[in-house]
């Protein structure tokens, strides 16, 4: 599996679990679908953000580094359209970002071999 | 009158039993161990100005027949041009008629003694399977080993894997026998243990059972090799050897003294490969190499029927990560939600 498939599934899946945790808030619950797929396509731009950067630079602290920036942006820019839950949607949204930022440089494959020729 | 000493006579044994290199290209340096018709030594290259190892027949006026056969292991060799098998560089004759050949020389440790320091039951299996693809190259010019075992196998320095001792070999296909193998039909190499040290280790040695008998390893030889049907060997023979050679490599002690436990996967892999039955075993040693590559994969194998328990056990080793980092994000979420609740 390579660092960008990596990204895109584990972005979307924790995403997707980001989004869903809006249903212990009542005030949102009824957007819970709109929220949800918001947020998996938040974890999923984050993690093949943090794929194609994983391929380019070799570094746990760096790939993490801009993972974290990536969700941070991502949640920010949710956030502000939302006009407030700032923390409530930065925060998860960062650590996201993190997380797939992480995995991305400690897993996959950075890119495609080239068969050896006879 | 002074006698003399064991050790002097033993000396004297040894230099007479050394042969006589001169008009060769080479230059005798020691005696490194006992093959399968002959005795391997290092010797010096004098050309090239390289270390090689040479085989010589260990007895001078030896009939043609046996020196025929180290003849016909060179050319088996020559034949096998793979990274996993040891490169024939020379044949010649001795000035006292000895049939010789030279071949890299490996600096390396024998598998058995290797192995002790592989700790991981996955650089075991990986090693193993440089094992099967030598295998499969000789299989594919249609060559069985038929002697396969741990102290015919060597590492190098660098993890390097050769498959060494093509003394047993027989060449499986007639069109891929050259015309002098053709007048070989057995393809068998017989040969006696000179020494009671070149015998003493009967897990160790191979088995000579007469003339026109296959030889080889207890415990790493076929049922079919050991009871001596020649014409019934075919590849699923050395596949028997492997899954021994399998079960030795994984059951082994590791350096902290523990030895791999072995599961119910790997298990099933050796237990196939060594079924008593030649039909139960598997057809190819790709098809070997290829469960044993499903298994570090992490995937089922081919040989062992999987419990829906074996199954989830399998995926949460195979995504073992992922899991964790999912299950550490949610507990992390739960923590966020109590605080930001308070």
């Amino acid at each position: 599996m390579n660092k960008i498939l990596i990204g895109l599934l584990l972005g979307a899946l924790l995403g997707a679990i980001d989004g869903g945790t809006a249903w212990f808030t009542p005030a949102v619950r009824a957007q819970i679908v709109g929220i949800i797929i918001g947020s998996t396509v938040k974890g999923l731009i984050a993690g093949v953000a943090a794929g194609i950067f994983a391929r380019k630079v070799n570094s746990v602290p760096l790939g993490i580094l801009f993972g974290l920036a990536v969700g941070a942006l991502l949640a920010f820019l949710v956030a502000y359209m939302q006009h407030g839950y700032y923390l409530e949607i930065m925060l998860p949204g960062s650590i996201v970002g993190m997380i797939v930022g992480f995995a991305t440089q400690r897993y996959g494959a950075s890119a495609a071999t080239t068969p050896a020729t006879r | 009158m002074k006698s003399l000493s064991d050790k002097a006579i033993e000396r004297l044994r040894a230099g007479a039993d050394e042969p006589d290199l001169a008009g060769t290209r080479y230059h005798l340096l020691e005696r490194v161990a006992r093959g399968g018709m002959g005795v391997v030594y290092s010797a010096e290259d004098e050309k090239l100005e390289r270390r090689v190892a040479l085989k010589v027949l260990d007895v001078p006026g030896t009939d043609n027949d046996l020196a025929n056969r180290l003849m016909r292991e060179a050319r088996v060799l020559a034949r096998l041009e793979h990274p996993g098998i040891v490169p024939v560089h020379d044949v010649g004759t001795l000035a006292d008629g000895r049939v010789f050949y030279t071949m890299k020389f490996v600096e390396g440790q024998r598998l058995d003694n290797f192995i002790e320091a592989v700790e991981s039951v996955q650089d075991r299996l990986r090693l193993f399977l440089r094992i099967c693809e030598a295998v499969a190259f000789a299989h594919a010019r249609g060559v069985l080993h038929r002697d396969l075992k741990p102290a015919n196998i060597m590492v190098g320095p660098f993890g390097e894997v050769l498959v060494m001792d093509w003394g047993l070999a027989k060449i499986l296909h007639a069109e891929a026998a050259s015309a002098d193998c053709a007048s070989d039909p057995q393809a068998t190499i017989l040969e006696k243990p000179k020494r009671q040290d070149d015998a003493s280790d009967s897990t160790k040695s191979s088995v000579i059972t007469g003339h026109g008998t296959v030889m080889g390893t207890p415990g790493y030889m076929s049922p079919e090799q050991a009871r001596g049907e020649i014409g019934a060997l075919d590849t699923r023979s050395d596949i028997f050897s492997l899954g021994a050679l399998l079960r030795f490599i994984l059951t082994q002690k590791a350096p902290s003294g523990i030895a791999p436990r072995l599961d119910r996967s790997l298990e099933a892999i050796c237990a196939k490969a060594t079924a008593e039955q030649r039909d139960s075993r598997y057809a190819t040693v790709q098809d070997l190499g290829q469960d044993v590559s499903r298994y570090l994969d992490g995937l089922a194998v081919g040989a062992h029927r999987e419990s829906i328990f074996e199954k989830t056990a399998r995926f949460y080793r195979r995504y073992r990560f992922f899991i964790l980092l999912i299950l550490a994000y949610l507990a992390m979420r739960v923590i966020l939600l109590l605080v930001l609740k308070r």
